[in-house]
């Protein structure tokens, strides 16, 4: 059984984990594009899965896929409700330019 | 194999850097899809197989396809979006920065427990990973079943609502 943690440390993945989901975080903060913002969240949610698989290799246990199967679930239900969600505002608004939500606001 | 996680590390890290930066929203998609194929070759290093297959057939097919298809629908495929207030982007930025210079300081503060050793036992292979699902982790199982369901029945009313009130 060969993989890539024989040859370089884990400290590499965490570091390029962390820095994945920082671009999220920036494309969360930068984009008014409502779509654009989902497509960072999903960067934010890959980020964790990949550490997830980085240390279920480095503890050797099933678990941490498991768990990623499950996120993959979640995120896959996640989308389908939020798109539903875009559309549903797209039909009344005519755009979907998250500057213009802010009847809450009050 | 060192030199192939670099190469797939600045893949990675580029797309996502590009897909937020791109102006029009199907360039983003299709540099998402190229980050998610370079995440699954990073699932293909660590030597899980299934899971590198699987994310490709969920993200890269179905997730991505519903974007592309959401954007589509939407007419969305022009650059027409105005920027955010130039406050607004460096406030982004920033934050970018102090965040990412926070998570790396605390990781390269900490130590590591052990060193990893490979103990040549299987544990990631589909045999195991479907015994480890279906028998200790069956009941999650079935509810994200019962999740999916959930969430598509909410996608169909979220998108015919419209319809019922006129």
């Amino acid at each position: 059984m060969e993989n890539i943690l024989q040859e370089i440390g884990i400290d590499n993945y965490i570091y390029l984990s962390a820095l994945l989901f920082c671009v999220g975080i920036f494309g969360v903060l930068y984009r008014r594009n409502a779509i654009v913002m989902f497509m960072s969240i999903e960067i934010m949610l890959n980020a964790v899965n990949l550490l997830l698989v980085a240390f279920s290799t480095y503890h050797q246990d099933a678990e941490g896929q498991v768990f990623v199967f499950f996120s993959m679930a979640v995120a896959a239900a996640e989308v389908a409700v939020g798109l539903a969600i875009l559309v549903a505002i797209y039909r009344n608004l005519n755009n979907i330019d998250i500057d213009n939500l802010k009847k809450l606001k009050g | 194999m060192l030199t192939v996680f670099y190469i797939l590390s600045a893949i990675t890290l580029a797309t996502a850097f590009l897909t937020i930066l791109s102006k029009n929203p199907i360039h983003s998609a299709i540099y998402l899809v190229l980050c998610f194929f370079s995440i699954a070759g990073h699932y293909l290093l660590f030597n899980a197989q299934f899971l590198a297959i699987v994310h490709i057939i969920v993200y890269s097919g179905a997730i991505m396809i519903l974007m592309l298809f959401t954007i589509m629908l939407m007419n969305l495929n022009k650059e027409d979006e105005q920027n955010k207030p130039l406050l607004t982007r460096i406030a982004a930025a920033v934050s970018f920065c102090l965040v990412a210079f926070v998570l790396l300081a605390a990781f390269v503060k900490s130590q590591r427990v052990h060193e990893y050793k490979a103990s040549g036992e299987d544990f990631q292979s589909i045999k195991v990973l479907g015994q480890v699902l279906l028998n200790e982790y069956m009941v999650p199982f079935e509810f994200a079943s019962v999740l999916l369901l959930v969430s598509m029945i909410g996608a169909v009313l979220l998108s015919k609502k419209e319809h019922i009130n006129n």
